[in-house]
């Protein structure tokens, strides 16, 4: 069921900066973890611990693996022909890649976010409630409530409360990504996953969205893909440097952005190349 | 290449796009054309009064008593050729036995034309067959046989040299002098009077029974067995399709034999609808025996067949053209993967798999070769739903076939077979504009 989340009970958001992070409970574990297409590793042997409740941000030049190691944590690289997994991935201690995990149960707890905008060709209310849904919510009057919440979570309930039976496609892309993300926490999940969420969105709309993950931060652990830099540093708490498949960096990301161990990370980030 | 020339050649490229596209128009002009008017004699035309005494007697509509006057002016007005023949009768008995034997054969002939034009004579006993109680209903054909009474058409083939000509000598000629004389002047001057034709407005030619194979009535046991083959086969090939469709999409992947097994589904598209006619003799009736002879049910599973690979491809194609960020979506929801592809995947991929659907059914509703060996015959009643298990039906790509070539009268009910010529065409036609309408609607919806 879903658990009802009173807004003014709140946990207090955890404080931002000062290696905070770093120091809190692991929820995914990555050791030695590689994802393979074909033979060609697109993830190879990356090892990293994402903290409960914060933002984690992955950074990277194009195709150096952030997307495939984000698409890993909730499997829907199993979508892809040829395309395996060695190492180890955990999820609170369970193995994400053993054979006996339930893929609908594990993805239920993980939610997605894509780089474009993708709401199905339905009207908004159906959009949030197709999570729900399929989980087994029947009654109209829980998944308004649920879709109410969700919306209200997700910064777009004002916008849209007077139009809930319009198709999603005639929302603008801010809006389409912000009911994306209503649609994903409408299962309830632990973690939301966010796969450039805003590359394809104009300035405003992406503060908007930047805005929401700043709201969403503590209740929510959030792992963002990112090819904006600035955005990766505005928003995240810790930040993991990818080049060709291998994880260059891990860190607290005011360490990672102005103090940073490795100088590769310190090229990519001042705009020597990428 | 230079500026110029890729102006040229864009331009006589364009033409020639225009030109291919005008051609198109023209040929569907002088295609439909023809189509529709003469279909439309089927529909409208001049009825006679033995057209609306068939419809009293046959079908019981129309205003008894206004028929029965108009029976009545008819006759008045019959009445003096009926006084010829009779006088002529009688001169003739008395007459002697050369002259008798000489006007025989040419008077029968005449008597026999005047009950075609006018039905029988009055006083007659009433015939066996429903065509010889009415004289023409129609009076286009009423005018055929009416020149028939008045002229005897011959061929001249007194010049060798040349194929023979039609000659069309006054058959008054043969009778001159005879008390049989009066009778052309009279039927040339008051045919109007004898049959009283006036434009009629026929709508009911598409659901009326024919009699008498078609020589009265109208098309109905066609077109319904024309609806229940083309229903019938779609409620066998759509599921079937559409589960074969999903299946190669997204689950199949791309192995050498699924491949294959997509070359094969296009080379089936190919076959010659008589070889599925063919095999659904051989397989349907006589292996599966799903019914003792011809059968609906039989014709329904071959057209099926033949539009199958029709409706897998088109609906592949819908499937796959679906964008991948939805399935994704809904897979990262949590959704199986026949979830996602019931919820969201055929939903967004209706468009097309309608449109295939509908054009399928238009296709079916036309084909006549499959259903020659499975379900079709010239002449039979409506049948309800479940006599389609058993029982063979009419139908229109069939009948229209029949009525052209093999009928015993062929010039007598052309009007039949255009108007069932005019009446599969509006049929496709309508299911094709179904399908362009519920598309755009569709992905209107779809849209946004």
């Amino acid at each position: 069921m879903h658990a009802r989340i009173n807004l003014a009970e709140q946990p207090a958001r955890p404080p931002r900066g000062g290696n905070a992070a770093a120091g809190a409970r692991t929820l995914i574990a990555a050791r030695e973890f590689s994802v393979f297409y074909g033979s060609k590793a697109a993830v190879d042997k990356a090892s990293l611990d994402i903290p409960a409740g914060f933002v984690t941000a992955i950074i990277g030049p194009s195709g150096c693996g952030k997307s495939t190691f984000l698409r890993a944590i909730n499997r829907m690289n199993d979508l892809i022909p040829g395309c395996s997994a060695t190492g180890g991935l955990s999820l609170d201690g369970q193995e994400i890649y053993a054979p006996e995990v339930d893929v609908v149960a594990l993805r239920k707890m993980i939610g997605m976010v894509f780089q474009k905008p993708n709401p199905f060709p339905k009207s908004i209310f159906d959009n949030v409630a197709f999570g729900p849904r399929i989980h087994g919510t029947g009654d109209r009057s829980s998944l308004g409530e649920i879709v109410e919440r969700s919306l209200r979570r997700a910064a777009l309930w004002d916008e849209v409360k007077d139009r809930l039976g319009d198709n999603a496609l005639g929302l603008s892309g801010g809006q389409q990504q912000r009911l994306c993300i209503a649609r994903a926490i409408a299962v309830n999940p632990r973690i939301l996953l966010m796969d450039e969420p805003a590359s394809a969105l104009d300035p405003r709309s992406t503060a908007r969205i930047e805005d929401l993950i700043g709201e969403l931060r503590g209740d929510y652990t959030i792992v963002i893909v990112t090819h904006n830099m600035q955005q990766a540093a505005r928003v995240s708490d810790m930040t993991a440097y990818f080049y060709e498949g291998r994880l260059i960096e891990f860190g607290d990301t005011g360490e990672v952005f102005t103090k940073p161990k490795e100088k590769h990370t310190e090229d990519y980030i001042t705009g020597r190349f990428g | 290449m230079d500026p110029g020339s890729r102006k040229t050649f864009d331009r006589s490229f364009t033409a020639v796009g225009y030109f291919s596209i005008a051609l198109m128009a023209a040929a569907l002009v002088v295609l439909l054309m023809p189509i529709f008017a003469k279909g439309s004699g089927a529909f409208v035309f001049r009825g006679t009064v033995e057209n609306r005494r068939l419809m009293l007697e046959k079908f019981g509509r129309g205003d008894r008593a206004a028929i029965e006057a108009e029976k009545a002016a008819a006759a008045a007005a019959r009445a003096p050729v009926y006084e010829a023949i009779a006088r002529f009768e009688a001169a003739l008995d008395t007459a002697d036995a050369e002259d008798r034997r000489g006007y025989r054969s040419d008077f029968r002939e005449v008597r026999e034309l005047v009950a075609e034009l006018l039905g029988p004579a009055p006083g007659r006993q009433t015939p066996v067959l429903i065509r010889d109680q009415y004289g023409q209903t129609r009076w286009d054909r009423a005018s055929v046989v009416l020149h028939r009474i008045l002229y005897v058409e011959d061929y001249d083939y007194s010049d060798a040299t040349k194929m023979g000509v039609k000659v069309a000598t006054p058959r008054v000629e043969r009778f001159r002098g005879t008390a049989l004389e009066p009778l052309f002047g009279v039927l040339e001057r008051d045919a109007r009077a004898m049959l009283r034709p006036r434009t009629t407005f026929y709508w009911r030619f598409l659901f009326d029974q024919s009699f008498d194979a078609h020589i009265f009535g109208g098309i109905w046991p066609e077109l319904l067995g024309t609806f229940y083959l083309a229903v019938g086969a779609m409620l066998f090939a759509v599921p079937l399709g559409i589960v074969a469709a999903i299946y190669l999409a997204e689950y199949a992947g791309e192995s050498a034999f699924v491949s294959m097994l997509r070359t094969c589904i296009s080379s089936l598209a190919g076959v010659p609808s008589i070889v599925f006619g063919l095999f659904g003799l051989a397989f349907f009736i006589n292996t599966l025996r799903v019914s003792p002879s011809k059968s609906v049910l039989a014709g329904s599973l071959t057209l099926a067949l033949l539009i199958l690979p029709t409706v897998i491809r088109a609906s592949e194609e819908a499937i796959k053209s679906v964008p991948v960020a939805y399935k994704e979506a809904a897979m990262s929801l949590g959704a199986s993967r026949w979830r996602s592809i019931v919820t969201v995947i055929l939903p967004a991929a209706l468009p097309g798999v309608l449109t295939s659907v509908i054009i399928s059914m238009g296709r079916a509703a036309g084909e006549t070769a499959p259903i020659i060996f499975t379900a079709a015959v010239s002449v039979g009643k409506p049948l309800a739903i479940w006599q389609t298990l058993s029982q063979p039906t009419p139908a229109l790509p069939w009948n229209i076939y029949n009525l052209a070539t093999e009928h015993e009268a062929v010039d007598e009910i052309r009007h039949v077979q255009y108007g069932m010529v005019l009446t599969l065409v509006v049929l496709v036609l309508l299911l094709n504009l179904a399908a362009i309408v519920l598309r755009a609607r569709v992905s209107k919806k779809l849209r946004g």
